[in-house]
């Protein structure tokens, strides 16, 4: 049985952030879930989709994310328990489902969970999405910790309920994880079949009704401040007249702060997990008992600006910081001795600073960037697009997964990335604003996602570029999920569908589509080739599944090459294609045979075809 | 109770995330308090993997410069690398087997000499516990067990709130069945390492 499952209140478990959140959905009852894979939010769906293997809780990865809020939204209309989950990013995806179905409700619980990533651990931007609350007008929890999360969770699907509103729950990477001890709690039982009750002039949202909708937002509005008023998430600790407000992982640091500052009984800290709307008085009463007041919250001064606005209305005058040049930034992530520090700092307290060894001496250690996998099939093919477009001045468009990584020498392949599906898109405004060749990349499961609907717009529009679609049969970057085009087989799983990219692409109108395998390099250049040289929209599909895929599913039998003495070192190897499983011994070239999985690209672009199957040694 | 600051760096695939919630499990067991932090996002694409774990009585799940009490490197350059989460108080352990990132294969950095990484580490830290870790887990059995020969050697410090039973008591419950005598025999070796440093 998968250990989420566990019908044992009291125990305590070792939990990641994520799967004390998967916990607190099944404890919460939680029957219909949705998502689409983002980091940091991937291990929540990866636990759902595993427990919905052994129970009756209905889980399903959707296409994109505004797909799977809107699946979601169905679910919840038919007063069912439904979580839908992504990062941060995928909200902007999701955004038009989320601003309307704010409007309309749900008569089930419903939680719309959103990982943001400040720092950018594995993000193209760091949003603070808090202010989605405030843009849709629907409350905001975020948790301090793990233990906290999955409690909080519970909380977040009876406060759904009660307002019949969507809860959009607000998570940082260091929530997501992190690991501590967790308590479980009882869950309660999955209703797991609902009805959905006809109401035209509350469903459907044409401007009459919409107008009436929006009144009652307003009013559940209200109904949730004063509910925030009281939450126990919003709560007081400590006493003194230093004021400190924080949310989320800040808190924690301030926490320890005050304990390693010894002013426990000069700073008490309001923490807030109850974010939007802000509880007015509650905010307004701890600042009238403060001679001034620390704002630390991560990203956007979302708390410290409906803080000073309360402190206004309330005619108080006392100094109230959080974001400034000498205190807190919007850029990054927090640490505990910053905090302690600037803690010191504001409120003139007596501080230490750690000693940080003067690191002057030490040389510069060679970088250790994340890198395609030996032997992966995204390499093959940017060497062979590489190849065919030689002399040609080329813009290349890429896209969000593992193949991002193509942008870094010696590949050099990407040189435009914005959001999922972008590669497609800006690939028409470049073709049209530019004189060069314009070439993109996306994966498959970012086709899917958003790359169809450009490529259309491309066919329509009559643009002239060629898009490749890495097609590597899985959504690999954030940890193997499946797509539309994934055989579900793989999984075991039966009664899924199966999308055909060819097929699809051929029935959106492209008129040059060629399907390559990149393995087979010459086959490939040539075909690729022929593709750049077509004057229109042509696609190229390069097919082969993941190398780590094909390892965990015992599909791939790696046979590793090595360098023979016929090598006359002109690291063609090494300077064009960068396998890391290439290193140099005395300045000769050797294949680790470990990480050689036998893909044979190196060995077909050898000169000297000195490189060759070791088991013929 | 007390609070101490563990960092463990790594390379993808090194196995530290399995070493932290080996070191994790075994708080529990202790009924220490406990909180970690991963950062893995390419763990798999040969990145570096770093778990902050925080035992006693703190909030926080990330460790900042300069504060950790005990620093583990699973690989020379990387606890190099890492250096800048140390300070005069603190001990390092590293494995000595080198695993060059590609960026010196393509002639984009120099691998530091591992005699002069180690006389850095020693200037700037308490104590320096240094071995190849990777010839003990060999000895064990297997070059996948190098994380537990560190668990083993930083058990040894003992800098941390927890017994060897414990730890052991966790390898032989957490760890898969198949690995249990061959991550114990390697916990053993570190272990042993670690006096003899």
């Amino acid at each position: 049985m998968h250990k989420l499952l566990t019908e044992q209140p009291g125990e305590k478990m070792i939990l990641l952030g994520n799967e004390a959140i998967a916990r607190g959905a099944v404890e919460a009852g939680v029957a219909f879930a949705t998502t689409y894979p983002g980091t940091p939010s991937s291990e929540i769906s990866l636990n759902l989709f595993q427990m919905s293997q052994e129970s009756d809780l209905y889980f399903e990865y959707g296409t994109n994310e505004k797909v799977a809020l809107e699946v979601a939204a169905g679910a919840a209309n038919s007063g069912l328990r439904t979580m839908c989950m992504m990062k941060h990013v995928g909200l902007n995806v999701a955004a038009d489902p989320l601003m309307t179905l704010a409007y309309v409700g749900v008569t089930g619980g419903m939680v719309i969970l959103t990982a943001d990533d400040p720092f950018m651990f594995s993000s193209q931007n760091e949003q603070d999405n808090r202010y989605y609350g405030k843009l849709s007008g629907l409350p905001v929890l975020e948790p301090s910790s793990v233990e906290e999360a999955k409690n909080m969770i519970v909380y977040a699907f009876d406060l759904s309920e009660k307002l019949q509103k969507p809860v959009i729950f607000r998570t940082t990477t260091r929530i997501n994880h992190s690991t501590a001890v967790v308590t479980l709690g009882e869950t309660k039982p999955r209703v797991t079949k609902g009805d959905f009750t006809k109401d035209p002039f509350h469903y459907v949202t044409v401007p009459a009704v919409s107008r009436g909708l929006h009144v009652t937002l307003l009013e559940k509005m209200a109904e949730a401040e004063k509910i925030a008023e009281t939450c126990e998430y919003n709560f007081i600790n400590g006493e003194g007249n230093w004021g400190i407000i924080c949310n989320g992982v800040s808190y924690n640091y301030a926490v320890d702060a005050i304990k390693e500052l010894d002013i426990s009984d000069k700073a008490k800290i309001l923490r807030i997990g109850f974010s939007f709307p802000m509880p007015k008085a509650l905010i307004t009463d701890f600042l009238k008992g403060c001679e001034k007041v620390l704002v630390i919250e991560e990203g956007e001064p979302f708390m410290e600006e409906a803080v000073k606005a309360f402190a206004q209305d309330a005619g108080l005058t006392i100094s109230i910081k959080g974001k400034d040049d000498e205190l807190f930034s919007r850029l990054y992530e927090f640490n505990p001795a910053m905090v302690r520090e600037r803690i010191a700092k504001y409120f003139g307290a007596a501080y230490t600073p750690a000693v940080v060894p003067d690191l002057s001496d030490v040389p510069e250690i060679p970088q250790r960037p994340p890198n395609l996998c030996a032997g992966c099939s995204h390499r093959a093919t940017f060497y062979a697009v590489k190849k065919a477009a030689e002399g040609m001045d080329t813009i290349c468009p890429t896209d969000i997964g593992c193949y991002t990584l193509g942008f870094m020498p010696p590949l050099s392949m990407g040189d435009f990335v914005i959001c999922m599906g972008s590669s497609v898109s800006t690939s028409c405004g470049f073709s049209k604003a530019t004189d060069k060749k314009v070439i993109s990349f996306i994966g498959d499961s970012t086709f899917f996602h958003s790359g169809i609907t450009g490529l259309v717009n491309a066919v329509f529009n009559n643009h002239n570029f060629t898009l490749v679609i890495l097609d590597n049969s899985i959504t690999a970057m954030t940890g193997h999920q499946p797509n539309p085009g994934v055989n579900m087989d793989y999984f075991n799983l039966s009664g899924y569908g199966q999308v055909s990219i060819e097929e699809l692409v051929k029935s959106l109108g492209v008129k040059h589509v060629t399907t390559v395998k990149p393995y087979r390099v010459k086959k490939s250049i040539a075909a690729i080739k022929e593709a750049l040289d077509y004057q229109g929209v042509s696609v190229v599909i390069s097919q082969e599944m993941c190398t780590l895929y094909a390892k965990s599913l015992k599909k791939l039998k790696a046979r590793p090459f090595y360098v023979s003495d016929k090598c006359k070192n002109h690291r063609d190897c090494i300077n064009e294609i960068a396998c890391p499983a290439f290193y140099l011994e005395d300045e000769k070239v050797k294949i680790d045979p470990v990480s050689c999985v036998g893909c044979m690209v190196c060995a077909q672009i050898c000169p000297e075809n000195a490189i060759l199957p070791l088991k013929s040694e | 109770m007390d609070i101490t600051r563990l960092i463990i760096v790594a390379v993808g695939g090194q196995g530290n995330l399995l070493a932290s919630r080996v070191l994790a499990e075994a708080a529990l067991l202790s009924d220490v308090p406990v909180r970690m932090s991963e950062i893995h996002g390419m763990a798999q694409r040969g990145g570096v993997v770093e778990s902050a774990i925080v035992f006693g009585d703190a909030e926080s799940t990330i460790i900042s410069d300069g504060e950790a009490d005990l620093l583990v490197g699973f690989e020379p350059s990387e606890t190099l690398r890492a250096l800048n989460k140390a300070n005069s108080k603190t001990t390092v352990i590293t494995n000595l087997s080198p695993l060059p990132p590609f960026t010196v294969a393509i002639g984009k950095g120099v691998y530091p000499d591992l005699n002069e990484l180690q006389d850095l580490i020693r200037a700037k830290a308490s104590k320096l516990i240094a071995f190849d870790a990777v010839a003990l887990a060999k000895d064990a059995g297997n070059v996948l067990a190098v994380n537990m020969v560190l668990v083993g050697a930083l058990i040894q410090t003992g800098i941390l709130p927890l017994t060897v039973e414990n730890v052991k008591e966790t390898i032989r419950t957490k760890t898969k069945k198949a690995f249990t005598d061959m991550n114990l025999k390697a916990f053993d070796l570190g272990f042993s390492a670690a006096e003899r440093a």
